[in-house]
């Protein structure tokens, strides 16, 4: 496959993590945020068990830091969150540098912050490492419902479409004139929204009478049955199984 | 004489809003022929085509292709006979990579594992296309797109390919290989449009859907060529075109 004809979040390459098959890591990324997730708050050292290993599967896949990094805006929301617990939470107050914060709210906050960030990093290193394509085979492979992958599967497929349609209209609205910004204009965006919406829904009328026409009857063929071997699932399940180890010595020393 | 490719007799289709499109289509195309259907916008058209492998059903009157009449137990089967291949390619192209896009087809007619291959690999190289296996759709160009519309319908092997205004949108240059990849398939064509030259380029025999019916049937150039037929059911050639003076291309 040739460069830059791929989707933004993936890497292209050839390291042993994009070697595995997709539902392994899939059911790995799953079984590794399990872990994560049920391990107590408290244990502060875990969680820097936790960033190590993902650093290690960072380094093995030769994902780059400052492409995670760059992913990782997508958290910006929970952060924000995270960081306004402590100031609005009750209970028992510290001083921290001169502010008087919630000593609940802080590992609260502490709590959502760190889960959040091992998720968000373990899920860039698995779409960084799996092509859309791939996972998408992964997900029929692991028995999600029809539904479901169809669904994923239209989305991957005409994300661009339709964002280049939006993108055609605005350029079609500021030919015409408009400058958007202030609230007045709302309507015309909204309008456009609406136009796009209706497109959309077309698209999918048609796109449905083309599957008929070559013979849909419900439910999309499996074209390609991912197998992996027992060494790949061993080698995978080192990440999930050192975190759950990690989790339970965090439980027992808690 | 053999069976024909596509036999249409007496098709009328109302839409559900009381809409009348089809009045009474009847037609013959046998095996190997390439036929253009012309008409203006709006003519029912596209209505036709989507009787052909049953998307509607017809009010009265039958389809019937290589035989085979197009009714409900016999639909997965005239669906692999009619191959369509609608006028937006992004339409037809929905799995995220041009070989499994083209797998799509045979693949529901229950073929898997080294034939489907075989067949997708032959399907896309009729349409000089087996290069591109690997690609996500979006990423060609829309001429290239269309000729991949046409290898997924080629895959299943279908009796007549039905082209719905496959000259739409597509550059001089890709409208030309687009030509040369219709013209060398060993298949029955139909092709609905209303771009005349590239009819007269393409299919030596046309039919014009006016008023519901087939009101002309005739050697392309023959059409062509009566300025009066032509404004009756508002067709008209593009400036500077003189069907007389345009080359015959060999079939």
């Amino acid at each position: 496959m040739a460069a830059g004809h791929v989707h933004k979040l993936y890497r292209h390459g050839h390291s042993p993590v994009h070697r595995l098959p997709a539902h392994v890591k899939v059911v790995t990324l799953l079984a590794f945020v399990i872990a994560v997730v049920a391990t107590p708050r408290e244990a502060f050292w875990a969680f820097g068990v936790y960033a190590a290993l993902l650093v290690t599967v960072a380094f093995i896949a030769r994902v780059p830091g400052t492409f995670i990094l760059r992913r990782m805006v997508v958290e910006i929301p929970f952060v924000v969150f995270a960081v306004l617990l402590p100031f609005i939470a009750g209970g028992e107050r510290v001083d921290v540098l001169g502010l008087s914060l919630s000593q609940e709210g802080l590992l609260a906050g502490w709590n959502i912050l760190a889960k959040g960030t091992l998720g968000v990093v373990a899920s860039i290193l698995l779409a960084a490492t799996t092509d859309a394509r791939a996972l998408l085979l992964a997900l029929q492979r692991l028995r999600v419902p029809p539904v479901l992958v169809e669904i994923t599967s239209f989305m991957v497929r005409y994300a661009d479409v339709i964002t280049d349609e939006m993108r055609r209209m605005k350029i079609a609205r500021e030919s015409r004139g408009f400058v958007g910004g202030s609230r007045k204009q709302l309507g015309v965006v909204a309008a456009s929204a609406g136009a796009l919406f209706i497109r959309s829904y077309e698209r999918g009328e048609r796109v449905h009478l083309a599957m008929l026409s070559r013979g849909y009857a419900g439910q999309l063929p499996v074209l390609e049955v991912q197998t992996a071997a027992a060494v790949q699932w061993a080698g995978a399940a080192l990440l999930p199984l050192t975190a759950l180890i990690v989790s339970v010595v965090a439980w027992i020393t808690l | 004489m053999t069976v024909p490719s596509l036999e249409v007799r007496g098709l009328a289709f109302a839409y559900p809003d009381g809409h009348q499109a089809l009045f009474g289509v009847d037609m013959t195309i046998a095996r190997g022929e390439r036929v253009a259907l012309l008409g203006p916008n709006g003519a029912g058209k596209t209505t036709l085509v989507l009787h052909l492998n049953g998307i509607l059903t017809a009010g009265a009157g039958e389809v019937m292709v290589a035989g085979l009449p197009v009714a409900k137990e016999n639909l997965q089967e005239i669906r692999r006979r009619v191959g369509i291949v609608f006028q937006d390619p992004d339409d037809q192209l929905f799995m995220p990579t041009v070989r499994d896009d083209v797998a799509f087809g045979p693949a529901n007619l229950g073929i898997s594992g080294s034939e489907l291959d075989d067949r997708v690999h032959d399907a896309l190289d009729k349409v000089g296309m087996a290069e591109f296996a690997d690609r996500p759709p979006h990423h060609l160009s829309f001429g290239q797109r269309r000729r991949v519309a046409v290898a997924t319908v080629l895959a299943m092997g279908p009796e007549i390919l039905v082209l719905d205004e496959p000259s739409s949108n597509l550059d001089p240059a890709s409208r030309r290989e687009l030509a040369d990849v219709v013209r060398a398939l060993d298949v029955t064509v139909f092709m609905v449009t209303h771009d005349l030259p590239y009819a007269l380029e393409l299919c030596p025999r046309s039919m014009v859907l006016s008023g519901g019916v087939i009101a002309v049937d005739a050697p392309t150039r023959d059409l062509l060529t009566d300025d009066t037929l032509l404004a009756e059911h508002r067709l008209e050639l593009p400036f500077g075109f003189d069907p007389r003076s345009a080359p015959t291309v060999p079939a």
